[in-house]
């Protein structure tokens, strides 16, 4: 009987990986990133990467160690602060970025888990993200015209992505902010691979509660992440007599 | 004297109005969320996935999986709600949020905005700002009035790469507030002087055209 649980990241990735691929990774920061997979796609030396996500990796986190290990000719992202070796790399041309306004690569992402080609968004309009795009006039609600920026949906030859629960059918559940781009992306990928920290039986889960259906998801692996990494920890004062 | 970051931000906040969705960017911006007047309510959307930001939280209960777009460490509230970056740029792309405040490099006289990029610059990414300025129902942006270098910041022509065309709605500096006709042709309007901030300072360090509103001399 076919499975979707694989024992290891690596045995999730294993004979799947080669170089030139498109690999999309969830993530925004260091909150809801596939970190067990990343380091197995780090793991397979496979090179000439496209990457797609947020941001990215993070200095020392996520897809900074595949950066670190020279395998990625490209990057498609929407912040690449917070990452000397971008920072480098875009000052030396190392690495081909190619930037996208947030809400127009998570829609990308979405239109092509969805199979839609392209798409009209104001977003970038009269900015340098538009040259050489394709613009056009729609109306507004109101009947007023304003002007629109054909862009592409995006896929990936394999996608990796983080959620909190699965069940072994693949219906996964997030948490918190940690879902971010992970549903987009995991519709996105031609395999998706889910990183989870808890596999629950199929049951289990309600099903008006699942975030991404199963059918998006191929591969399904145990996180062992045992601690979560906080990018800027941000705190206020206990009131000094205040009873929690 | 021109006003400082908590009073710019403090001006900002007079721009809220009860039960207004609000999206806040990085830095002074960031400070309207305690300026909240009394009795208004108000819900903060954090980008990444979050309608309804709470304070950010006690010593020992921090979230990795709960944070703002500022990637800090925050908490949500009672009617809070969670969702995908998709869903979340389609509340801003929308139009259904009512009002973004954010920082800025330079803002022109017909309502262009610079914000994300320096040529020659290490460049870190716009984020979602160019989707916040092109969905969100009102811009409001706070920045200093003139750079380091005393140049004005407030301009008839952007010279730095655009963030988006005729979006932003008014501008409020260290020494004044402009409302801008972004749709119209009407240009820039001087409403509100800083106290102790004279006309003739504000001309001299503007190199914006503006007209003056009712009582501004």
């Amino acid at each position: 009987m076919s499975s979707k649980i694989f024992n290891s990241a690596a045995e999730a990735l294993a004979g799947q990986l080669s170089d030139g691929m498109v690999v999309a990774a969830g993530g925004f920061g260091l909150c809801g990133v596939p970190v067990d997979l990343i380091m197995a796609l780090r793991d397979s030396n496979a090179k000439d990467l496209t990457v797609i996500g947020n941001n990215v990796g993070c200095d020392d986190h996520g897809m900074w160690h595949v950066l670190a290990n020279g395998q990625i000719k490209k990057v498609i992202l929407s912040f690449a602060g917070d990452n000397k070796i971008l920072a480098q790399a875009f000052m030396s041309n190392e690495i081909d970025i190619e930037f996208n306004p947030q809400g127009t690569l998570a829609e990308r992402l979405r239109a092509g888990g969805a199979g839609i080609p392209a798409f009209f968004t104001r977003t970038g309009y009269g900015t340098i993200i538009a040259e050489g795009k394709e613009t056009r006039q729609f109306p507004n609600p109101d009947g007023t015209l304003d002007w629109f920026v054909m862009e592409s949906g995006l896929t990936a030859d394999i996608s990796l992505v983080k959620a909190w629960k699965a069940d072994t059918e693949g219906n996964l559940v997030y948490r918190k902010t940690a879902r971010n781009f992970n549903p987009m992306i995991a519709s996105a990928g031609r395999l998706t691979i889910a990183e989870v920290e808890e596999i629950v039986p199929v049951g289990s889960l309600d099903p008006d509660s699942v975030h991404t259906p199963g059918i998006f998801v191929d591969r399904i692996v145990a996180s062992t992440m045992r601690e979560k990494h906080i990018e800027r920890p941000t705190t206020r004062p206990r009131a000094t007599k205040e009873t929690v | 004297m021109p006003w400082n970051r908590d009073e710019m931000a403090a001006r900002a906040a007079g721009e809220l109005r009860d039960g207004y969705y609000v999206n806040l960017g990085i830095g002074i911006p960031t400070l309207v969320a305690n300026m909240v007047p009394e009795g208004m309510t108000v819900t903060l959307q954090s980008e990444n996935g979050l309608l309804g930001i709470g304070p950010f939280p006690y010593e020992g209960e921090l979230d990795p999986d709960l944070i703002n777009a500022g990637k800090q460490t925050i908490t949500d509230l009672p009617g809070s709600s969670y969702f995908s970056s998709a869903d979340s740029f389609g509340m801003i792309r929308g139009g259904h949020v009512h009002l973004s405040i954010l920082g800025g490099m330079e803002v022109s006289q017909n309502g262009d905005l610079a914000n994300w990029m320096v040529p020659g610059k290490m460049i870190k990414g716009m984020g979602g700002a160019m989707d916040l300025v092109a969905g969100v129902r009102r811009i409001v942006v706070v920045m200093d009035h003139c750079d380091k270098t005393g140049d004005s910041k407030f301009k008839s022509e952007c010279t730095l790469p655009l963030t988006g065309k005729g979006v932003v709605d008014m501008l409020i500096t260290d020494l004044g507030v402009f409302e801008i006709d972004r749709r119209g042709d009407s240009g820039a309007t001087l409403l509100e002087i800083a106290p102790g901030v004279s006309l003739d300072e504000i001309r001299a360090k503007t190199q914006a055209e503006f007209a003056l509103g009712p009582g501004v001399r």
